[in-house]
């Protein structure tokens, strides 16, 4: 398999970035995590080191990630925290991005970052809207894409695709009513873990599936 | 003044605060009792949107007037939210690349670049030169799409009248151009992961190369009617001002970023496809007003001229698609002797691929700005979770600090020049 082709201006900041998350794993002890994976670099903290860690990524010459381009939420269930919160930061002095991954649940509050970038403010409440994940010293912590009286949070696994209510026009009552979703037929949501695909290393195949995983590189 | 005197002028101020003014936009009970003395403020709320044509979508914009200036303007977004995250969430990769001509839906090639590369990206594949000048070249036409949308609409906000309606001939030309290559004329489907679906034909290239020639001219027409126009120049220039420093801080790209003078285009600095082997200059200015944000545009669309140009003379015939049966369909023709074929085709189209497990935040240098897509992959497939991150919305977000003191007549110059569109922001 063809790997991804590289200009070179790609290869050397790759080489840049590792040396970057060495730094960030030897310097930085409430880094538990730091590593290029595909070509970008990957900082996990904690929620209590957050702040400090962002301001002295934004604000030290050697760092410069000026710009907080997306701020986003990720739920994992079966975990005992079950939210990731991912900062992406673009350093446009160095061209560089950084990704930094803290992890909560619904009640632990992550530190908000609207004073570092007053652009939070609105990612910080589509996380809230979308997740349900707190954030403490928001100001100004509210709902924004989902509906007005909106109750739950629709991007977390557990809450179904087809949502709980609908809303429609009553003719005759004059005006929009929410009402109980009813289908005429259920969503369908097939899984595909068939024995065909479900089981990816076949009898005998072991060599050819560990490199279609990329886990060993073919010469 | 006696106490007396003091508690009731309050109530009454309350009283009309209450009624006019929503309750988000109310001071809170400590402010009230500082002001008291000048509530009687000839401030009102004013609702802008969301059926205003200058509003470019179903933006609500709740604006706190003093006169006829903007004291405070509060958007309130949401109202095109159609949950396309959580759609995906339940498709394949390949059912999901549609909703994506939806979000951004003036400059659709371009938001289906960043999934596709993202997609690939986690696969870990690689697709053939003829598709990456494809995609440059329908990506750079896309361009050209929404900057003649936004230039002329901004215009006609402006009442500048002839702009649009010189632009919609050019427009049409060019969607003729999607209608060929995608054989639809907004919500193209047309770059997959693996490539793109099909091929163009010569004779379309030739279309392409006879338009790319006549097209300077135009943009010459449109800057004869506005760029020095004393009309166009007294509602842009020094309206809407944002500072090197507040773009950043705010999140700012694409040309809103460049108009406040930081050179950064992810097609040059973090090129991807094959804009690392075109030749392209940067506009940039410097004074980060409307107008500047207008004049970038107007130097864009040449750029992206110069690029069609570059990849027409470039392109050479070969793959469209990545040739692996896994992630591209066969042709139609071999699904009726192959057996093979046929399966594969089948599996494509009920299962899909799975992509192995990982995640990367991929960013394309749409027409508005960074379109980044987060992917999360795990293994199945379907995307785990795919977080779309909107140009406008960084932008939009940022109204309140453009607009603050400014007139009320200056608001529509202001959205214009940060090219909203409301399918990109609600998602």
């Amino acid at each position: 398999m063809a790997d991804i082709s590289v200009n070179p201006r790609q290869a050397r900041l790759e080489g840049q970035l590792s040396s970057l998350a060495f730094t960030f794993l030897a310097s930085q002890p409430h880094v538990s995590y730091a590593a290029v994976e595909k070509g970008e670099l990957v900082v996990h903290t904690t929620r209590e080191h957050l702040v400090p860690f962002l301001t002295l990524l934004r604000d030290d010459p050697r760092y410069r990630f000026e710009q907080l381009m997306d701020l986003c939420g990720v739920d994992f269930p079966a975990r005992a925290q079950r939210f990731e919160v991912v900062y992406n930061l673009l350093s446009v002095t160095y061209n560089r991005r950084i990704r930094v991954v803290v992890c909560t649940d619904e009640y632990a509050a992550v530190p908000s970052v609207h004073h570092l970038w007053p652009c939070a403010t609105w990612w910080e409440r589509e996380c809230y809207d979308l997740f349900g994940v707190l954030f403490s010293g928001q100001p100004d912590l509210r709902r924004i894409l989902t509906d007005n009286g909106f109750e739950g949070h629709p991007l977390r696994k557990d809450f179904p695709l087809t949502g709980y209510e609908e809303v429609r026009y009553d003719a005759e009552r004059r005006q929009v009513v929410k009402e109980p979703v009813s289908l005429t037929q259920d969503f369908r949501d097939f899984d595909f873990v068939s024995p065909w695909e479900g089981m990816l290393t076949l009898p005998g195949d072991e060599k050819a599936h560990e490199v279609r995983q990329g886990m060993k590189r073919s010469s | 003044m006696t106490k007396q005197d003091n508690t009731e002028s309050l109530t009454f101020a309350q009283t009309i605060l209450r009624e006019d003014i929503p309750q988000s936009l109310l001071p809170d009970e400590k402010a009230l009792e500082i002001e008291k003395k000048v509530v009687e403020i000839d401030s009102h709320a004013l609702n802008f949107g969301p059926q205003h044509p200058s509003a470019h979508g179903v933006l609500r914009l709740v604006l706190e007037m003093e006169g006829e200036l903007v004291a405070r303007a509060v958007p309130h977004i949401g109202l095109l939210h159609r949950g396309t995250e959580k759609l995906i969430e339940y498709k394949t990769y390949q059912k999901a690349l549609p909703y994506f001509d939806r979000l951004d839906y003036v400059s659709p090639m371009c938001e289906e670049q960043a999934f596709a590369l993202a997609t690939e990206k986690l696969l870990g594949i690689d697709i053939p030169e003829r598709a990456k000048w494809l995609r440059v070249m329908f990506a750079e036409i896309t361009r050209i799409l929404n900057h003649i949308l936004n230039l002329t609409a901004m215009g006609l906000d402006c009442g500048a009248v002839t702009p649009a309606l010189w632009g919609y001939e050019e427009r049409e030309k060019l969607l003729e151009f999607y209608e060929a290559a995608s054989g639809a004329r907004f919500h193209a489907n047309y770059f997959r992961p693996g490539g793109v679906a099909r091929d163009i034909s010569a004779s379309l290239e030739d279309r392409i190369g006879v338009w790319a020639k006549e097209f300077p001219a135009w943009i010459d027409e449109l800057e004869g009617l506005l760029t020095e126009n004393r009309i166009w120049k007294q509602r842009t220039v020094g309206i809407g001002v944002f500072t090197t420093e507040q773009a950043l801080a705010w999140g700012f790209s694409g040309p809103c970023l460049r108009a406040s003078g930081v050179p950064w285009d992810l097609r040059r600095n973090q090129p991807y496809d094959n804009y690392h082997k075109v030749d392209f200059n940067v506009p940039v200015t410097r004074q980060g007003d409307s107008y500047d944000r207008y004049l970038v545009r107007v130097a864009e669309m040449r750029e992206s001229v110069k690029i069609i140009e570059q990849c027409l003379s470039q392109m050479q015939p070969g793959d469209i698609k990545i040739q692996d049966p896994k992630f591209s369909p066969p042709p139609r023709a071999d699904m009726k002797r192959s057996m093979e074929a046929l399966i594969h085709h089948f599996k494509l189209f009920s299962e899909g691929y799975h992509v192995p497990a990982g995640s990367t935040y991929t960013a394309v240098e749409s027409p508005k700005g960074e379109f980044g897509v987060y992917l999360v992959a795990d293994g199945s497939n379907r995307p785990y979770r795919c977080k779309i991150r909107p140009t406008g919305f960084a932008h939009l977000q940022a109204i309140d600090e453009l607009s603050r003191r400014g007139m009320l007549a200056d608001m529509v110059a202001i959205i214009g020049s940060l090219d909203l569109v409301f399918g990109e922001v609600d998602r």
